[in-house]
Parts: structure tokens; C-alpha cells; sequence
């Protein structure tokens, strides 16, 4: 499966021989546990593993809160309290797959980031960046549906705001809102069918991870250097990578159980801090919540959705240019999307044949502006409309897309990157190599 | 055996195309109602309409209903407000049309145009922001009207949008008195 040599499973017992020849699985299992992976991997590498186990703890608290949820509008609120109140562990199982959701997002903005840092996206990994984009953008569905179904205060206002945005699509946008929604505003047939694919679209995403695995395993994972692993020969191959199992492996979960750590504090102490008082109000169509609010991580792309009001002037021309059709509505809708398209677009924006940051002197000042642009969007996201706030919106708005329409392409062509080592052996024993005969003069002297 | 030197149409092109063509009708008829179970059913279509007693609204004041699953606002309006509407000038308008089911579509925005009733008193309206379908609050807002806390719209006395993303006036929908007090949505 993967493109470095390495060694592959050898089934050596009668029994083990007996399977292989009807069914390689443990062949495969092998192939991808021993997987060669550059040595260099810092710990920005692990949020892969963070994120595998983000998703098997939300399927299976969503599975069991499931055995006790009722997708009704009269009582869904109700059993959501039940769960809460009276199974058996219910409010543990229910605050994990909650802030569950929550970790998941943080942990996949840490993966996205790294990739743009890194050049991860480059080629020849421009297919398992699109797959993850595409594992985003079902992240995305999934927890807006799954907010929806305590059917609380924000659940229901989100889903008429949410649901308002397909609505705003010019001529066919009223017939495809009703579509979604199978009646003319929020009610009980948007609950059920967003309960049906709130269950079946974690499983689609499983699906997907394993096509984005296959996809970098057929690569071979990028490195902080970006420098690809030498496969001329298995000899040269190991001396840029170490197996996955254990090395990794062992790696990874040292990080997942610090974080675990952090994440089981939230969830026993501070359960409800990423969340809204309002959605533990029974949702009404009569009265919207006072002040509106996504999740947090929605805000960004919210505060890029509010930016574009019909006083600013771009808007105003496209609204000129286009007879009308794209108003201020619907061009904060396609704002939104384009935010997301031009970050899946980022392997054909970026000029550069650098792959990874670390070597580039002008990007990387421009990259931490983006960091900076997206925790800015996601503060003003939260705030309400109103004085400074859509002016700071609009801003962090252009800037993030500037970022990959003019900054991106131009970089390459202006920028003089600095000298990338030859290999990441290179690297690494500049890093860490202690050779004996190199190694012992640079420890010992601050010693003495 | 390859059919680009064979100009002629043959019978196993004609298969081909015959066997595509019913795969994409087969598979278009089971994709189908399955796209199609996903929109209103009928009791949800059912077109219903509602009786509401107006008498216990003093102007000034608005009595919410939930007509069809939207919030539909019976307002009473003060001399004051009535006023307000009037003196608004078409032009100074974000939409210059009424959004009333009971004038024709081209109406302008008028307070005459966006009234139930002559005497301009009543404004009945679907409580959904224009922009994303928020409820807005009544009495708020910086034009005496609606104020939509979502993304942060302006309506006027009339519910017209003076300011914010929202695109159109809060629409009227079918209504009509059929007494004194009693009003007949729909």
C-alpha cells in the first residue's frame, strides 16, 4: 500500500497461512500499523490520532444517548432532561458526547493548521487534503444537527438561521428550504430527519477517514521539514523513518492522555462552559433567543457570513452587476462557502514548491496573521452586530481571503526560501542525533 | 473488439445506449421518491386557515400568533406610529414593494399598501426576519418598529426594513376582517 519500502506481513504459522490465502486482513492490519513514518514528526503530528478517537467516543456516547432520546417536538426537550436526570450515568454520557464535539473541533483546526503550516497539502497530498475537507464539512453537518436535537431554545433559532441560508440562494432557495425542512418553517419533520442523519453521517465520516488514511499511507505522511523520505532503497527509507507501532503509537497516546486530562476536568467541572444557558429552554417558535449564537466553533465562518451587510462595497457592486440576484443575503452565504472553498483550494493556490514553513521567511508571518485572523473572527463571531464589531468582521473576512486568492500565489513567486536540509536523517541529527562520536563535546561543555 | 474504426451504428452500440439510458431512468425513479418523501406531507400542506379574536389587542400592543408553524404579529397601531409610517418616502426604502398577498405584487410600499383595513390601524405580518428567519422583538430597533437580534435588522412602524442584512419588508400575509374583531389568516 505504501510507496516507502518496507518490510510486509510474512504469515508463518499453518493457521495464519491457511487465512491469508483466503482473506489478507491480517496482512493489511499489519501493513498499516508498521507503516514507515518520518522520524522528525513533532507534536503537531498528533492530533490524527486525537481526532480517530474524537470520533469513536462520539459514536459510541451517541449510540447509547440514542437507547434514551425521543425525536419529538413535545418531547424531545423532556427526554434530553430525562437523560439527565434519570439514567444511569445519563448526564456523564451526555456532557462527554457534548464537549465531545467541542474537542473535535479543536482538535481538527489544530490538523487543518498544521497541514497549511507544513505544506501538507501539497503535492502529492492534495488528495487526502480534499478528503479531509470533505471529513470537515460532514463535521460541520453533523454537529449543527446534532445541536438541534435537545431542541432547545438556540436549537431551534439555529436551525431557522441555518436552514435560512440555503433559503437565501436566489430562485430555487425558498423551494430548497422547504425541502429541508418538509414544512414551511422549524418543526417536527426537521427534527426527525435531522436525528436520521445526525446517526448515519458519523459513520459516513468513519468512512472517509479510512479512504484519507489510505490516501497519505500511499504517500507517505509529511514532516515538519517537508523533505519527502528517500524510497530508493529499504536500507536509506529506515534511516529517514521509524515504524509506526510502537514508536508512534506510544507517542500519540502520551499526547491523547494529556489531553484527555484537560478534557475530563472540562467534562466533570466545567460541563457546560462552551455551551449557551438558552438551549436549556424549551425551544418556541414565538420568541428568538435575544442575543444568537453558534457554537464556537461556527463563529468564524459566522462572523464571515454577518460581515458583508449591503453597505459595504463590494456587495453593492456585485448586487449592481448582477441585476440583484446575489443581494447582501445570499453574497454573506456564498462568503461563508467560499471561506471554506478557498482553504480546500489551498494545493492549487499555493505557488510555492516549498513544502514546509519552517523554510519559508515571508510566509510565515503572513501564516501566523491567519492564525490570528481566525481566533479574531471567532471572538467577533460571538459579539453582537452592532458598533465596531462588523467593521473587525469584514476585515478578518478579507484578510482571510486575501490570504489564499493574493498571498498565497504571490509568495511563491517573491519569496526566497532559506536552504531545506538534504534529507530528514539531516534533520533529525541536527535536532537530536547524538552520534557517539559527534554527541559528546556539545553535551558535556555547558556541564563543566 | 473496438468500436472506433466501426462508423456504423452496430447493434451492440445500440445496446449500449439502450442499457445506459434505462439504468439512468431506473435509477432516477428510485432516487426519486426518495428525494420526494423529504418535502411537505400532506397534513403538514393541508392549507389551513385561522380565526383570530382581535378584540383584547389595545393599540399599541401586538398579539403574537403561531399560524402554519411561523409567528404571524397583529398589531394595533397608535396614531403616533401610523404617522411615523406615513412620512417615510419610497426612496428612503432598503424594498419599495408592499410584500402583501392582499395588494397585487408590484405594490409599492406604503403604509396604505402594507395595512389591513383602511384605516391603516392593523399591520399583520409573518414574524420572520427577512434575512435568516430570526423572531424580531417589537418595539425596537432605531425606526420605533422591529428589531431582529439575530444579525441585528431594523423595521419600521410598518415592518419595513430600514437598516441591516435583511433584504425585504417583514411579508403580510392573506388576512382580511371578516367583523369587527375577528380576523381570518389565510
Amino acid at each position: 500500500m505504501s510507496g516507502i519500502p518496507h518490510d510486509h506481513y510474512e504469515p508463518t504459522t499453518q493457521g495464519e497461512k491457511w487465512l491469508h490465502r483466503r482473506l489478507p486482513i491480517v496482512g493489511l492490519l499489519y501493513d498499516t500499523i508498521m507503516i514507515p513514518t518520518p522520524k522528525n514528526l513533532n507534536w503537531m503530528w498528533i492530533w490524527g490520532i486525537v481526532l480517530t478517537f474524537c470520533l469513536v467516543l462520539q459514536i459510541v456516547t451517541g449510540v447509547v444517548l440514542v437507547m434514551h432520546y425521543t425525536p419529538h417536538v413535545d418531547m424531545a426537550f423532556a427526554s434530553v432532561e430525562h437523560i439527565m436526570r434519570n439514567v444511569n450515568g445519563g448526564h456523564m454520557l451526555r456532557y462527554l458526547h457534548m464537549n465531545g464535539a467541542s474537542l473535535f473541533f479543536l482538535a481538527v483546526y489544530m490538523h487543518i493548521f498544521r497541514g497549511l503550516y507544513y505544506g501538507s497539502y501539497k503535492a502529492p497530498r492534495e488528495i487526502t487534503w480534499i478528503i479531509g475537507m470533505l471529513i470537515y464539512l460532514l463535521m460541520m453537518g453533523t454537529a449543527f444537527m446534532g445541536y438541534v436535537l435537545p431542541w432547545g431554545q438556540m436549537s431551534f433559532h439555529g436551525t431557522a438561521v441555518i436552514t435560512g441560508l440555503f433559503g437565501a440562494i436566489p430562485f430555487i432557495g425558498d423551494g430548497l428550504q422547504t425541502w429541508l425542512l418538509g414544512a414551511q418553517a422549524v418543526g417536527q419533520p426537521a427534527l426527525n430527519r435531522f436525528f436520521s442523519l445526525h446517526y448515519l453521517l458519523p459513520f459516513v465520516i468513519a468512512g472517509l477517514v479510512i479512504v484519507h488514511i489510505w490516501a497519505f499511507h500511499t504517500t507517505g505522511n509529511n514532516n515538519p521539514t517537508g523533505v519527502e523520505v528517500r524510497r530508493t532503497s529499504k536500507a536509506e527509507a529506515e534511516r529517514d523513518t521509524l515504524p509506526f507501532w510502537p514508536y508512534f503509537v506510544i507517542k500519540d497516546l502520551f499526547a491523547l492522555a494529556l489531553i484527555m486530562i484537560v478534557f475530563f476536568a472540562v467534562v466533570g467541572f466545567m460541563p457546560n462552559y462552551l455551551g449557551h444557558p438558552d438551549n436549556y429552554i424549551e425551544g418556541t417558535a414565538l420568541k428568538t433567543p435575544s442575543h444568537i449564537v453558534p457554537e464556537w466553533y461556527f463563529l468564524p465562518f459566522y462572523a464571515i457570513l454577518r460581515a458583508f451587510t449591503p453597505d459595504v462595497g463590494i456587495v453593492m457592486f456585485t448586487s449592481w452587476i448582477t441585476g440583484g440576484i446575489i443581494d447582501a443575503k445570499f453574497f454573506g452565504v456564498l462568503a461563508m462557502f467560499g471561506a471554506i472553498v478557498v482553504l480546500a483550494l489551498a494545493p492549487w493556490l499555493d505557488t510555492s514548491s516549498v513544502r514546509s514553513g519552517r523554510y519559508r521567511p515571508m510566509f510565515k508571518w503572513w501564516f501566523w496573521i491567519l492564525v490570528l485572523d481566525f481566533i479574531v473572527l471567532m471572538w467577533v463571531g460571538a459579539r453582537p452586530a452592532e458598533g465596531i464589531y462588523p467593521t473587525i468582521a469584514l476585515i478578518g473576512s478579507t484578510y482571510w481571503f486575501a490570504y489564499f486568492l493574493v498571498i498565497l500565489p504571490l509568495l511563491g513567486v517573491i519569496e526566497k526560501p532559506l536552504p531545506q536540509p538534504a534529507t530528514i536523517e539531516e534533520d533529525f541529527k541536527a535536532h537530536y542525533g547524538k552520534d557517539k562520536d559527534t554527541a559528546a563535546a556539545p553535551v558535556a561543555s555547558p556541564a563543566e | 473488439m473496438s468500436n472506433a474504426e466501426d462508423h456504423e451504428g452496430t447493434r451492440r452500440d445500440f445496446i449500449y445506449y439502450a442499457t445506459a439510458g434505462a439504468g439512468v431512468v431506473t435509477a432516477g425513479a428510485a432516487i426519486w421518491p426518495l428525494v420526494n418523501q423529504m418535502n411537505p406531507s400532506a397534513d403538514v400542506q393541508a392549507a389551513s386557515t385561522m380565526r383570530v379574536d382581535v378584540s383584547t389587542v389595545e393599540p399599541g400592543t401586538q398579539l403574537t400568533v403561531l399560524f402554519q408553524g411561523k409567528p404571524v404579529f397583529i398589531r394595533s397601531r397608535t396614531e403616533e406610529e401610523i404617522a411615523e409610517a406615513r412620512a417615510v418616502e419610497i426612496s428612503e426604502l432598503i424594498d419599495p414593494l408592499a410584500r402583501n398577498e392582499n395588494v397585487s405584487e408590484d405594490a409599492e410600499a406604503t403604509d396604505i399598501n402594507r395595512a389591513i383595513g383602511e384605516d391603516e390601524g392593523w399591520l399583520v405580518m409573518i414574524g420572520l426576519c427577512t434575512h435568516l428567519g430570526c423572531v424580531p422583538t417589537e418595539n425596537a430597533g432605531d425606526f420605533g418598529g422591529w428589531f431582529c437580534p439575530c444579525h441585528g435588522s431594523h423595521y419600521d412602524t410598518a415592518g419595513r426594513i430600514r437598516r441591516g442584512p435583511a433584504p425585504e419588508n417583514l411579508p403580510v400575509p392573506r388576512a382580511e376582517f371578516i367583523d369587527e374583531t375577528t380576523l381570518l389568516l389565510g
